[in-house]
């Protein structure tokens, strides 16, 4: 069978990734050791006693849990808008050819346009915040799943009409596996974005979260905690892509093996 | 069901070139007739096939149906059009319904499929997923059958097996079926009524109908299908380049091929965005 080989660059990792990460962090205490400036840079060491401080005394885990609670949110968001634009824009060439353009700027419109935007207009707010998160990833995953929904396979729709097969049974059985893949893709590229949004947005005027906390930091120049948050919440991203992501896409991918 | 009738059917296509594939045809389909519809390629009658279907909408003339609608329709296509992520039970099932389990079961064991109800399509070879369309048509006990050259990519011997159960489920259930073949001696073999498309014109060529007993043994085939070579005067020679290429036997299916495609591009470009 001609199977597809490329893959998304995966964020979760495998064990042989293990010894060049090492690498990476040995290269940091060298160069720590060699700056010999522990403000400006903080060796391995140093941030692992602010994270443990922050973990204990501070407020890692309140801030992790503020930015990740607004992360489910905007994710959810922008996934259901963005999947349905994209079924409609991929299944009616005339919502293509009127709304295919306005997409395009969308996509290229900055995150931090719209994050000021959005601020200016409807406050400084929660659900501001979350809204301009959800217009920054809705379009990627839009345009992602409109491809998906263009590639629907006619001719197993045209199967299902002649033995008249019922419209719900067509959609679960039939339709919906043929966009699962690229709902999959869009999740996956959606998810790197929208935390990095979050960050942002938390940063220019939330009062809480891990962007909050950053700029706070960023104020004191505590270059040893921003790492530590950094850490942490990286830690965190790739366990919500290696123990949910990974394993749905396989599931979604089963039909393909051999 | 109690027949149906085709008036005036015409049928134009805009590509490759603005060209007409049916003018005019004029046939009426008796109920629980075995009719076959032969012609060399291209002569029309896929298209006419799926006229019938209901999957083409843009014809001139009228289809007339005794009842006003469809009766319930089963149809084998050219590609097994099987769906690549269901099992081939599940594919059976998802035209049947979840309840028709046992009833699926038997169907595959009689087109020879026992042991490979939970195999995807996939991985099944090309005569293989033939027969599994084959078994997901008679499964659902349509009372309009429409198949679209459907023993092409057997051997010999196994298509010769398809053909009698054809012959017996169209006995016992009393169906009515439209058979597209270009090979007039399975037409012969099968059914009480060749209809033949002229090659090039689009029209109806000639009506012969087979009064012949059943089972019907390889002479009388014979006798009757050299009564029958005037039937094929004009045919392209067989170099059959167009049928054999798309029935090719092996794992690959023109949909999961189109469908990886597809798949591949849109990854290609979600990861250029992200």
């Amino acid at each position: 069978m001609t199977r597809a080989t490329v893959t998304l660059p995966a964020a979760g990792l495998r064990w042989s990734r293990w010894p060049s990460l090492l690498a990476l962090v040995a290269l940091w205490y060298l160069i720590a050791l060699l700056m010999d400036d522990p403000v400006l840079v903080p060796s391995p060491a140093a941030t692992l006693a602010a994270f443990y401080h922050h973990l204990v005394e501070g407020d890692l885990i309140t801030s992790l849990a503020a930015t990740l609670a607004r992360v489910a949110i905007a994710f959810t968001l922008a996934m259901a808008l963005g999947s349905i634009l994209g079924i409609l824009l991929g299944r009616s060439q005339m919502m293509d050819d009127m709304f295919g353009g306005w997409l395009v700027i969308a996509l290229n419109m900055p995150a931090l346009v719209t994050i000021v935007l959005c601020y200016v207009w409807f406050g400084l707010n929660e659900s501001a915040a979350i809204l301009a998160v959800t217009i920054n990833k809705a379009p990627l995953v839009a345009a992602i799943t409109r491809e998906g929904a263009r590639a629907i396979d006619r001719s197993l729709l045209e199967m299902t009409r002649v033995f008249a097969v019922p419209r719900l049974r067509v959609l679960r059985r039939v339709i919906l596996p043929q966009i699962a893949p690229s709902f999959m893709a869009s999740a996956r590229a959606g998810l790197s974005l929208t935390w990095k949004i979050v960050l942002v947005v938390e940063l220019l005027g939330r009062p809480n979260g891990v962007g909050f906390e950053i700029r706070t930091f960023f104020n004191y120049f505590d270059i040893a905690s921003i790492l530590a948050y950094s850490l942490a919440f990286i830690a965190i991203v790739m366990a919500i892509e290696g123990c949910i992501l990974q394993p749905l896409e396989r599931r979604v991918e089963r039909w393909r093996q051999p | 069901m109690k027949g149906f009738e085709l008036q005036g059917i015409t049928r134009d296509f805009a590509h490759p070139t603005p060209h007409a594939v049916l003018r005019g045809i004029d046939l009426t389909v008796t109920a629980g007739e075995l009719l076959s519809l032969v012609g060399p390629s291209g002569s029309g009658k896929t298209t006419l096939l799926r006229i019938i279907a209901g999957l083409d909408r843009v014809f001139g003339g009228k289809l007339i149906w005794p009842d006003g609608r469809r009766p319930t329709t089963a149809m084998v296509f050219q590609e097994p059009r099987l769906v690549p992520w269901l099992s081939i039970l599940d594919n059976l099932l998802l035209v049947a319904g979840e309840a028709s389990r046992d009833e699926a079961t038997v169907a595959l064991a009689e087109v020879e499929l026992a042991g490979s109800e939970h195999a995807f399509p996939g991985q099944l070879s090309g005569g293989m997923q033939r027969r599994a369309s084959l078994a997901r048509a008679l499964l659902t006990r349509p009372a309009l059958l429409l198949l679209d050259e459907p023993f092409i990519s057997l051997d010999a011997a196994c298509a010769g097996r398809m053909r009698r159960l054809l012959a017996t489920y169209w006995q016992k259930h009393g169906v009515t079926i439209v058979l597209v073949t270009h090979d007039l001696r399975e037409a012969v073999e099968l059914s009480t009524r060749i209809v033949a498309l002229s090659p090039q014109e689009g029209r109806l060529m000639k009506e012969v109908p087979l009064p012949l007993p059943r089972p019907r043994a390889d002479a009388a085939i014979d006798e009757a299908l050299a009564g029958l070579r005037a039937l094929t005067d004009g045919w392209p020679q067989p170099s059959d380049s167009s049928d054999s290429a798309s029935a090719r036997c092996g794992p690959t299916t023109a949909q999961t091929s189109h469908f990886s495609r597809a798949r591949s591009r849109f990854l290609a470009l979600s990861r250029s965005i992200a």
